[in-house]
């Protein structure tokens, strides 16, 4: 490991103090002179056709100022491109910002903008919606039954790409019995390998289902946008989760050219995936305030959120998987169905089947599939989609083999661990090969969770109770995707010698928009109190930036840092070089100076240099450009050219394999089985992500994933009453996400701190793994102290441990979604 | 009219610095007025314009109603006293111990800053269906959504349900049921003092109510005599999370029991009907037996009887029964802390 002095330390990052003295500026906090409010009238049926709006008498109110309605918007763009992993899966009809036939209930009609919030409430309940109601569906069983509805008029399901009608016979149906899921036609498939020889060397054979629930993304900071036009330009205050990245979006929902967005989003409190390119529904205020020559604020309240505010698809799954006596898993055959909204299909339920062959190395797997749509809000993917549900689809199975083959819960991880050049995922078309990671340390990792968790002390109490108190211990290996490639750097030395870092990384909460610029002060050697971050908002000029999803900005933001500050070094040399005599490579940086080698003392000052960058134009002040770079990051350079030396440059460092990390989660519970109440003890994690580059935010991003996790294995949920297709939970408070005080008190972290031998620097990323971990550490160690059948959904609340201890069976009906 | 949510509309707002100018208030507009005390129950009500009053009445600001007191020889605790002052008084603390953990179980600690004990025991029921504004039987409409095949009902009524299967929410209610208190209301007539058990109703008598308060009444304090300072408490609620959340269900019993035999118990559920429920027949029945195992078992048995479970809250059974149970016998603590 290299000797940094700022990669791997933790500092106070400079957005930090502003967040928590309430000086922060999020979309809402903002105001323009004449500004108006909008509000939306939001559909009350799960699946409709709007045949006409009578707004009269709302217009003629007071203080109203304009009404939006759906005809009025741009017709609707492709959904964005997905995160890495996940497939491109575009079909019309696509979502817009409002709509004439809502799919779902609480889906925006129209919006009107008045003088305030409550004249424009007040003008919502005056106009008068003549809705005409069709079939809907909120369960995919339901959807997938002879006969049974379909969410959209065109269908049920995606195959090949188009929305068809998809129907399950009565005997698929029957086929499944004791609550097993019923697998009728998938039309999605992968396979590794031979099965039917894996299954042969299997010793265990176990079939097992599980659902896991859709669950609304709820990030803290709502949806909300302000939007006001200036000469011709669009100003955008919003909440988004990439900074970059959104301007091309928001053009398209507007209808105007990128070059045309500014777009203001400093601090964002939170996304979780729902954000990823900022939401369709900033278009509302954008083209009613075009309507009105007037700044428009949508501030979204938390129902609306629910609606409007994207959801993890739930997956219902069937696993069988073949055990050898060792333990090593021989077989995976996995069936998944997809509750996928009303739009788009999302990539979770094949990512369950990618992320298992990655977890846990099956010698032959199959992985089916069938998404289906329901008339619930729609999905996005939400931290290590795909990721977590398969976490909780497979890790209690393992876990169950363990107990039944007398294996260690931890050693059966192990022996099916990913190590090295670990290969997962579908084998390629063409060439009939698997892809493989950039590097593994699970088994590494498995250890030294072992022993910070004292795994082997605690198992003494495993699936021990005394009195009414119930206790067990689990574990959980959860892979995800880890970072991209091939973004730009850009970053100048300015004059007074400051080094000025431009981050087109949004600011979503979790450092590394700033934590990533660490690396271009590292390869300078500049102090850090003698840089300075530009970031959050398009007009300060900021080069082409991945999405902040997937995990990916850690790895493809430093290599774009360093791959700018190896540019800028180059200028530096350069300049010493024609100033000084000599060849480039005669000379190095180091303590603000470009000198000779071996003469500390000698050439110039980072600020000489950058003067002299501005004299010689050209490549060095930013004049000349490379050609690879993206255009954005051209627009960027150009405006910043002339104001020092320039280090810009694209990622074009090799990179052999998949980057994705690994993070491995040990928990301990108690379980009152009188109550069906339980208490987290202990939880542990250990990351697997490469390189550290923030302590403080690294352990913050495991554990704050990991209660996301938890949230998911223990409270988090969807209600919908299926009769009348509406949602019930819509708020914190009945969706039940985990409070802190729901948060287990001791809680352990470490980080294996191991290069990913695939990128300078050697950081991935890890957003998304901890989920997963959190997810079915708990769920393995509610197992470990209930039994193995206890549960085959989540969330495991107390009436559904109590249920199934004491009634033998669960609240709701094995199969049910959204209970 | 299409619906809005989340967006409070004008109302005429009062705000009174004494126990008089409120009830004249209240007497002056009668079913017109709503009254506010911490606002918790309120805010969602009033910005999700389902609850329309044309006057609301905010008592935040009465001190007549804030603080606790000796009251002969018991409390008496103002009706607008936060949850978070419950908590940390020393005489609750030292003789009545169960209401101290009742409070601090209730909501969050912010909510327990912000809320009252009047609100508290007052706060209308949570059924999902009755506050999104579905046109229930308790809303003024003829149908029960929570009382079909397909309803989400895991967290309703297993006892006294009238056509409306709701439940009462609150932490504190059988806490001071168990204490035996008495609810001080006025109005502009005079006033009332009325046990706490009495205080609640369930829909066979109103199905628009939770409680007796008619229109131009005020609960004004909570008094609770010195009958069982001391005694051998039990209280504990069960819920999907450790805060924020309201009871699945929650018990509280109060006992004086010598080596032989218990010799007097009040015991009281919430979470399983639309008020909280008085155990009358477990009491009468475990009285005089010794408090063990045995009596643990038929009193759980006993609490059930009659329960009748909907489609989903099935589970409602045992953890009565296992709650009341622990209430008689006690439960040993937590394992591993």
């Amino acid at each position: 490991m290299a000797e940094y002095k700022l990669i791997g330390k933790n500092y106070t990052t400079p957005d930090l103090v502003a967040k928590v003295t309430g000086k922060a500026k999020y979309a809402e906090d903002y105001r323009a002179e004449g500004m108006l409010f909008c509000k939306l009238l939001l559909s009350p049926m799960p699946h409709a056709r709007v045949r006409n709006i009578d707004a009269r008498e709302a217009l003629a109110m007071p203080g109203v100022k304009a009404i939006l309605t759906a005809d009025e918007l741009p017709p609707p763009p492709p959904p964005p491109a997905p995160p890495p992993g996940q497939p491109a899966v575009t079909q019309p009809p696509n979502e817009n910002a409002l709509t004439n036939e809502p799919v779902y209930q609480g889906e925006p009609i129209l919006a009107v903008a008045a003088v305030d919030e409550t004249t424009a409430a007040d003008a919502i309940e005056r106009i008068v919606l003549d809705l005409e109601p069709l079939p809907f569906a909120v369960d995919p069983l339901d959807s997938l039954r002879p006969n049974g509805p379909n969410a959209r008029l065109e269908g049920n399901t995606y195959i090949n790409r188009e929305l068809k009608s998809l129907k399950w016979t009565e005997k698929d149906f029957s086929d499944a019995t004791d609550g097993r899921l019923p697998m009728g036609e998938a039309p999605d498939t992968f396979s590794i390998g031979d099965l039917e020889a894996g299954f042969k060397q299997a010793d265990l054979v176990l079939d097992e289902t599980f659902l896991t629930q859709s669950t609304t993304h709820h990030p803290l900071e709502t949806r909300t946008a302000m939007a006001t036009w200036q000469n011709g330009k669009l100003h955008l205050y919003c909440s988004t989760q990439s900074t970059v990245q959104t301007v091309g979006n928001v053009a398209r929902w507007v209808g105007i050219k990128p070059e045309d967005v500014v777009l203001i989003s400093e601090f964002t409190g939170g996304g979780f995936g729902s954000k990823i390119p900022g939401s369709q529904t900033m278009a509302i205020p954008a083209l009613l305030s075009k309507k009105t020559g007037q700044p428009v604020m949508m501030r979204i309240s938390r129902e609306e959120e629910h609606y409007i505010g994207r959801a993890r698809a739930g997956v219902q799954a069937r696993a069988r998987v073949g055990f050898r006596k060792d333990g090593r898993i021989t077989a995976i055959d996995v069936f998944t169905i997809q509750d996928s909204g009303p739009y788009g299909a999302q990539g979770d339920y094949r990512n369950v089947g990618i992320m298992a062959s990655l977890a846990f190395q099956p010698m032959a797997m199959r992985w089916r599939g069938v998404t289906v749509l329901t008339n619930t809000p729609p999905r996005a993917p939400q931290r290590a989609p795909g990721g977590q549900q398969m976490n909780g689809i497979f890790d209690p199975i393992v876990s169950k083999a363990a107990r039944k083959l007398g294996i260690d819960q931890v050693e059966i991880r192990r022996v099916n661990a990913p190590s090295g050049k670990a290969t997962f995922g579908p084998p390629d078309p063409k060439t009939g090969k698997q892809g493989y990671v950039t590097s593994a340390f699970v088994r590494e990792a498995l250890d030294k969770g072992a022993e910070l968790f004292g795994w082997e002390a605690k198992k003494q109490y495993s699936g021990k109770r005394r009195g009414s108190k119930a206790r067990g211990i689990g574990v959980s290996v959860s892979p995800f995707n880890a970072g991209s490639t091939g973004f730009d750097g850009l970053l100048i030395i300015r004059p007074d010698g400051m080094l000025q870092v431009q981050s087109g990384v949004g600011n979503l909460g979790t450092h590394s928009v700033i934590d990533v610029t660490r690396v271009a002060a590292e390869m300078l050697d500049m102090p850090w109190d003698r840089c300075e971050v530009q970031f959050g908002n398009t007009s300060k000029h900021l080069p082409w930036t991945c999405v902040s999803a997937g995990s990916q900005t850690t790895h493809a933001m430093t290599r774009a840092n360093y791959a700018a500050a190896m540019d800028a070094k180059k200028k530096l040399q350069e300049i010493a070089a024609k100033d000084l005599g000599g060849r480039a490579e005669d000379y190095d940086i180091g303590n603000q100076r470009v000198f000779r080698k071996g003469s500390p003392g000698s050439g110039l000052t980072f600020a000489q240099a950058a003067r002299r960058a501005i004299q010689l134009g050209g490549v060095y002040d930013g004049h000349e450009l490379p050609k690879d770079i993206n255009a954005f990051t051209t627009r960027s350079a150009t405006a910043l050219a002339g104001t020092g030396l320039m280090g810009v440059a694209r990622d074009n460092y090799p990179h052999d394999g998949n980057t994705l990390s690994h993070v491995v989660a040990f928990a301990e519970v108690e379980v009152d089985v009188e109550t069906g109440a339980l208490r987290i003890v202990e939880y542990a994690t250990v990351a697997d992500v490469g390189t550290v580059l923030h302590p403080h935010s690294l352990s913050g991003q495991v554990f704050g994933g990991s209660m996301l996790g938890i949230g998911h294995a223990i409270s988090q949920r969807w209600l919908y009453d299926r009769q009348y297709g509406m949602p019930l939970a819509k708020r914190f408070h009945y969706n039940g996400p985990p409070t802190i005080l729901d948060a287990p008190a001791n809680v352990k972290f470490a980080a294996l701190n191991i290069a990913d031998p695939e990128t300078p620097v050697g950081a991935r990323g890890v957003g998304e793994s901890p989920v997963g971990a959190g997810y079915a550490a708990i769920l393995t160690a509610l197992a470990d102290a209930l039994g193995d059948d206890v549960f085959r959904r989540t969330p495991v609340t107390p009436d559904l441990i109590l249920a199934s201890l004491e009634l033998g069976h669960g609240s709701h009906d094995a199969l049910t979604t959204n209970v | 009219m299409a619906v809005i949510h989340d967006m409070m509309p004008a109302f005429e707002l009062f705000q009174p610095t004494s126990i008089a100018d409120t009830l004249t208030l209240l007497g002056r507009y009668r079913g017109d007025a709503w009254v506010m005390a911490g606002g918790l129950d309120s805010f969602d009500w009033l910005k999700d314009r389902i609850k329309r009053p044309r006057y609301v009445v905010d008592i935040g600001g009465v001190a007549e109603l804030k603080g606790i007191r000796a009251s002969g020889a018991g409390l008496e605790i103002g009706a607008g006293t936060t949850l978070t002052e419950v908590v940390r008084h020393p005489v609750v603390k030292e003789k009545f111990g169960i209401l101290l953990e009742a409070a601090e179980a209730a909501a969050s600690p912010q909510i327990r800053n912000q809320g009252t004990i009047g609100g508290n025991v007052s706060q209308d029921t949570r059924c999902w269906y009755y506050r999104a504004g579905w046109s229930c039987y308790r809303a003024g409409g003829n149908i029960c959504y929570a009382d079909t095949p397909t309803a989400i009902n895991r967290e309703h009524a297993i006892f006294d349900a009238d056509r409306c299967v709701a439940v009462s929410p609150s932490d504190t209610a059988p806490a001071l049921i168990a204490l035996d208190a008495k609810m001080v209301i006025r109005n502009l007539e005079g006033e009332r003092v009325v046990d706490a058990e009495n205080y609640f109703i369930g829909p066979g008598i109103d199905i628009t109510r939770m409680n007796i308060l008619q229109p131009g009444d005020l609960l004004t304090a909570i008094r609770i005599p010195d009958t069982w300072a001391g005694a051998q408490f039990y209280f504990e609620k069960i819920a999907d999370r450790k805060v924020w959340d309201f009871p699945l269900v929650n018990v509280a019993s109060a006992m004086v029991a010598n080596q032989s035999a218990i010799q007097r118990i009040r015991l009281a559920l919430n979470g399983v009907a639309a008020h909280p429920k008085r155990l009358v027949e477990v009491e009468a029945a475990v009285t005089g037996k010794p408090r063990n195992e045995q009596t643990a078992e038929m009193a759980g048995r006993l609490a059930i009887a009659g329960a009748q479970p909907l489609q989903h809250n099935g589970y409602k059974l045992p953890l009565v029964k296992n709650l009341v149970k622990r209430a008689i016998r006690g439960v040993e603590g937590s394992w591993t802390s």
